[in-house]
């Protein structure tokens, strides 16, 4: 990682000055690239609140307006179940409010699941790589087989166990089997761990502070940078879960957004679909995330680079 | 970033101790500096190692052992030895959806890598914006059933906005998802939509590894750019691109959400992937026995494609470090 910012910072400046040396036409044409790009990226999330903001008939009737049409505030009003029934009074599975609960669902499961994985994460990586102790190594590299096994191996008999336990539709049975283990968090957690010195330990022995003690005074803020990344990360990659939750939910007192909103998708008539609400139910799914952006959007551009795992 | 403020030397230190010697003084000393470090490591990782152990080591046994038996979840498992893998090979539908998850990895991987080396390449040379990178990546932020509904509206026959423009130039419509000839290839297009960003990105920040003055050098010697890219980027980045193509292969092996939600492995099995077709066994025909044959069957060509994977991208490591 120093390695990476200080090549960068020299490859920065020399090309800077050669760039005038380029062909205009090229670059020109990159721009174009990168112009098209953009556009295909962030066209069907404009489409999105184009169409949340229009009403089913004036849709139907005009489907090329790249604006709203038939403006209306109709299709939030209904998935916030604050208004029931669009002009014409048709009901619909969005109208229930059910939303505002899997909104809750997601919100819960995302956040209880983030702290517990990364408080556990973050202890076994101080274990791994501050502290001496014997099978340290064994446990380590056992801990990284499990970065090889695929999700479907341990998914059906996962299932099989929390149904056993009696944990469906609950939100113990979401979260358990990924809340304790990550081995991702741990190997990249105890990689930062091991870089730092180890005079911080000797330091905080001699003021008279255990290892546990060491770990919450010292290390932790020391940690701070990429324990707040992993956290972004774990928060964006469990909002976005769809397999597990599909398979131990199946009531909305515990479905999170991805199931719900496939729900609303699959229950949909196949005649005249309700794309209005359906995409104000798309843009409230996705308007969580677009926050994070907003807010860790350069940390998480910058963090792509070294974490290299989704 | 205090990401990147790694004092030099640290990992020496820390990682060096365990090779002392177990006599003299010194390794005394040691020891009663590690004084408690047993039993605090263990109650550290108690968490982890019980998830471990319960949560990916056991259910991976246990799932070994359903693929060798008939299960229907509500009696219990009946031992029925090579009986599963005996239906897998005559099972047509299997080697069907092997056929499409294959089509669809080999689509979205090989686009998927082409469009983003060549968005890295170009940006890497254009601006060092992280407001363009950022932009680039968002559609890694949303989920995949976001994803597949948004396609899903936009590629609708009737009203998506994508065919009212085909139908405004060639004055026809396209069934993207809804033909058994192109669910496959455009559920793969809508991955590549989702995950081209972040790949772009991963490769950008190899990119940024390679020193400017190598550049610098060719161009002095008159190479072209095209040239620069063959010669320098391509062997330069090659570790990162193995490790990009790889996460890539095993992630698209595994698709589920967008295919779910965008076809349902339709029209007639056209896009049933094999992922699809192991959540349809187990759940809406309880044959968890099979269903388990056919996840250690995935798991079985996981291994495979990683391990050959990383042996070819290593016998090219030389020319690179």
């Amino acid at each position: 990682m120093s390695l990476l910012s200080s090549t960068q910072r020299v490859a920065g400046k020399p090309r800077a000055s050669t760039r005038p040396s380029r062909p205009p036409i090229g670059r020109a044409a990159a721009w174009i690239y990168v112009g098209v790009i953009l556009a295909v990226t962030i066209f069907p999330f404009y489409w999105i609140l184009r169409t949340a903001l229009s009403s089913n008939d004036a849709l139907s009737r005009d489907p090329q307006s790249l604006a709203p049409v038939g403006l209306t505030l109709n299709g939030f009003g209904r998935v916030l179940g604050l208004v029931h029934g669009n002009a014409t009074g048709t009901l619909s599975a969005l109208d229930s409010g059910d939303l505002l609960l899997y909104l809750r669902n997601s919100t819960l499961y995302a956040s209880l699941m983030t702290v517990a994985v990364i408080f556990c994460s973050t202890t076994a990586a101080y274990a791994f790589s501050r502290l001496h102790w014997r099978g340290r190594n064994l446990i380590f590299s056992l801990f990284l087989v499990a970065l090889m096994v695929p999700g479907i191996m341990s998914m059906l008999p996962n299932f099989v166990l929390i149904k056993d336990l009696g944990l469906l539709n609950t939100f113990p049975g979401l979260i358990l089997p990924g809340a304790l283990f990550s081995a991702f968090n741990i190997f990249f957690l105890r990689q930062f761990m091991l870089g730092l010195p180890s005079e911080i330990d000797e330091a905080a022995r001699i003021d008279g502070a255990g290892p546990i003690r060491s770990l919450f005074s010292v290390t932790i803020p020391m940690t701070m940078g990429p324990i707040t990344t992993l956290t972004i990360l774990t928060f964006i990659n469990t909002w976005n879960e769809y397999f597990w939750p599909l398979l131990v939910t199946n009531d909305k007192s515990t479905e999170p957004l991805t199931v719900g909103l496939a729900s609303f998708q699959q229950n949909a008539p196949t005649v005249a679909p309700d794309w209005g609400g359906l995409m104000a139910a798309t843009l409230v799914a996705a308007l969580p995330m677009l926050l994070v952006f907003v807010i860790f959007g350069r940390r998480i551009v910058n963090s792509i680079g070294f974490t290299g795992i989704r | 970033m205090t990401l990147l403020k790694i004092p030099k030397g640290g990992a020496v230190s820390t990682l060096s101790p365990t090779r002392v010697p177990a006599s003299g003084p010194k390794s005394r000393r040691r020891q009663s500096a590690h004084r408690g470090h047993a039993t605090a490591a263990w109650l550290l990782i108690a968490p982890a190692l019980i998830g471990f152990l319960v949560f990916a080591v056991y259910p991976t046994v246990r799932g070994t052992y359903f693929s060798f038996t008939t299960y229907h979840i509500l009696s219990p498992a009946e031992w029925t030895g090579l009986a599963n893998f005996r239906q897998m090979i005559h099972d047509p539908v299997f080697w069907h959806s092997l056929r499409a998850t294959l089509y669809f990895v080999v689509l979205s991987v090989t686009i998927g890598i082409l469009v983003s080396l060549l968005t890295a390449v170009i940006l890497h040379r254009l601006t060092r914006s992280t407001v363009i990178r950022g932009l680039v990546i968002l559609p890694f932020l949303i989920s995949g059933v976001v994803a597949a509904v948004i396609w899903s509206w936009m590629l609708d026959p009737q009203l998506g906005i994508v065919n009212v423009a085909i139908k405004a130039v060639t004055g026809q419509r396209v069934e993207f998802l809804g033909s058994s000839a192109l669910a496959i290839p455009s559920v793969a297009m809508i991955s590549v939509w989702k995950s081209m960003g972040y790949n772009a990105v991963l490769i950008f920040a190899g990119l940024q590894t390679i020193p400017g003055e190598i550049y610098e050098a060719a161009r002095l010697d008159g190479a072209s750019e095209v040239r620069m890219f063959r010669h320098i980027t391509v062997p330069l980045l090659r570790p990162i691109l193995a490790m990009v193509v790889i996460l890539t292969v095993i992630s698209s092996i595994q698709v589920f959400d967008i295919v779910q939600v965008a076809t349902k492995g339709g029209p007639a099995n056209a896009s049933n992937v094999l992922q699809m077709y192991i959540y349809d066994t187990a759940f809406s025909q309880y044959n968890f026995g099979y269903a388990s044959a056919m996840s250690l069957a995935l798991f079985a060509m996981l291994t495979a494609i990683t391990f050959i994977q990383l042996r070819v991208s290593r016998a090219n490591e030389s020319d690179t470090n």
